[in-house]
């Protein structure tokens, strides 16, 4: 099967930028296996977001989506492609312009993306918000009314409102508290399966990636250096800074 | 013993401190503990919760508009309703605070050196060669390699790590007997977290120190300290041992929040 997404050989560098931020990276997105980048600082995680999302071009490697080439140029295939990947960002404090009603937010997708207006819309955003756990009256009001965790929820609501067949999102849980944390986990990993929708997430949390990822790549210093089923990549790694990373993370006493 | 000796015994005796601003509802409410040196607690509590106000409060660093009510004795000094220039001298020389980000506690503009320095030369009076030497000591201590060169430097010129190593030299330079830890490794990489929490660890156990650690994270503060208070809207909810807190929560709101902590924890193992 064609993967959806894929790296390969990627790299990048900002312009005067010394070293690269990124220097020979490769791994696939399979449909229906959810993927989860992590690393520490200077990874390379939000770099790949990026290139992932269309936003940068690699300089050197390529990034393929159903398996062509990312070409910006060629709008049909950007269209496609903004349709079938939506973001989440990690603060859901800024990601939301203030001065809009929930669903104007919400619905936001389905205008830029002309895929439908009016009563269809409306509908469109009401499933997305119930979807999300979120009532229905919430389209009328605005983000100040909400709390963290349900500002994260409208955010997810909007990126699966245009039903993405990818969701990429940076730290979606980071800025939440613990008990919220595993709430939106929770609500992510249903409707990865409710809306057959694949996650790809970027985390420096090890237990947030293990939680909901089948699949986990390990980034340092712009370099992948382990990637494989989350169960092998966590239960039992072979990169020493793999082990590194999962001896620091503070554990509870049993 | 006199009332006086009894409240010398602790370094920090809390007694019904209040938060508040204004006539709104208070953000801290009837808080009470009491550190003896050598002694770990723990504020756990999430946002909103007011375990960073709580922290503040205990050497007068409250926001403006906002002010406390009830009581703190830092050793034996009344901080409650206290001048700033009565607080001055207890602040890094009897409680020290790390902030969770070094960043914000540093100054851009000053070499790192002389930040080290300030508390040294203010409390204890310090001057020249003794000074440098008692410096480059403060930056040997939190295991900082190369420390001339450290003392030298600017803040935006080392790594997130180094720089909240700079700041508990800074903290603890004048030897506090207490240490106020806010959330001092919430902004640092993983494996950096567990190398500042280790040396935190050594520097409490080396000197005797007693430590307010405050975080959202069950799992570091099971590391760090013994006891806990845990916070909910501004009050105490349920305090005790953490091996008590994480085996047999009594309150549901400090339940819910171990179930949280231990079904993170729980997906880590995978093997």
């Amino acid at each position: 099967m064609t993967p959806i997404l894929e790296l390969r050989d990627a790299g990048f560098r900002y312009r005067r930028a010394a070293t690269p931020a990124l220097e020979g990276v490769s791994f696939a997105v399979e449909e229906g296996r959810s993927l989860g980048l992590v690393g520490e600082s200077g990874a390379g995680k939000t770099t790949i977001l990026s290139l992932l999302l269309g936003l940068e071009r690699p300089t050197s490697g390529a990034v393929l989506f159903d398996g062509k080439p990312l070409e910006p140029r060629d709008r049909a295939q950007v269209r496609t492609f903004r349709r079938s990947v939506q973001p989440v960002f990690q603060d859901p404090y800024s990601s939301l312009d203030p001065r809009q009603s929930i669903g104007r937010i919400v619905g936001e997708p389905l205008a830029s993306l002309g895929i439908t207006a009016g009563a269809d819309a409306r509908a469109r955003v009401a499933a997305a918000l119930e979807a999300v756990a979120l009532p229905a009256d919430a389209a009328h009001r605005y983000p100040h009314e909400f709390s963290g965790g349900q500002r994260q929820r409208i955010a997810i609501a909007r990126a699966i409102v245009s039903r993405p067949r990818v969701l990429l999102a940076d730290e979606p849980v980071s800025a939440l508290d613990v008990t919220t944390r595993i709430q939106i986990i929770d609500l992510l990993a249903e409707l990865a399966t409710a809306e057959g929708m694949t996650v790809v997430m970027v985390s420096h949390d090890l237990s947030v990636v293990a939680s909901l990822c089948a699949r986990t790549v390990v980034l340092q210093g712009g370099r992948l250096v382990e990637q494989g089923d989350t169960r092998e990549v966590l239960g039992a790694p072979r990169d020493p800074y793999t082990r590194r990373l999962l001896a620091a993370v503070p554990r509870l006493p049993a | 013993m006199s009332t006086e000796a009894a409240s010398q015994a602790h370094v920090v005796d809390v007694d019904g401190l209040s938060v508040s601003g204004g006539d709104a509802t208070p953000l801290v409410r009837d808080i009470s503990f009491r550190l003896a040196p050598g002694e770990r607690l723990a504020l756990i509590g999430e946002s909103g919760s007011g375990k960073s106000l709580t922290s503040f409060a205990l050497t007068g660093l409250l926001p403006a508009g906002l002010t406390s009510s009830g009581s703190v004795l830092l050793d034996g000094v009344q901080v409650v309703g206290a001048r700033e220039r009565d607080l001055v001298p207890l602040r890094g020389r009897i409680a020290s605070t790390v902030f969770q980000e070094p960043l914000t506690a540093l100054d851009p503009l000053m070499r790192l050196g002389a930040q080290v320095a300030e508390p040294l030369r203010r409390h204890l009076g310090l001057r020249g060669g003794s000074l440098r030497r008692a410096v480059i000591d403060a930056l040997v201590e939190v295991g900082l390699p190369e420390p001339e060169r450290i003392a030298r430097a600017y803040s935006w010129e080392i790594s997130g790590g180094q720089r909240q190593r700079v700041a508990i030299a800074a903290a603890l330079a004048c030897r506090p007997r207490l240490l106020i830890a806010d959330e001092p490794t919430t902004a640092l990489d993983v494996t950096v977290q567990a190398e500042v929490l280790a040396l935190l660890e050594r520097l409490v156990a080396e000197r005797g120190m007693a430590l307010l650690f405050v975080s959202h994270d069950l799992a570091v503060v099971s590391r760090m300290a013994q006891r806990a208070l845990v916070l909910r809207a501004g009050r105490i909810v349920e305090e005790g041992p953490i091996a008590q807190l994480l085996t047999a929560p009594r309150d549901r709101y400090t339940a819910e929040l171990v179930r949280s902590a231990r079904e993170l924890d729980a997906a880590l193992e995978v093997s």
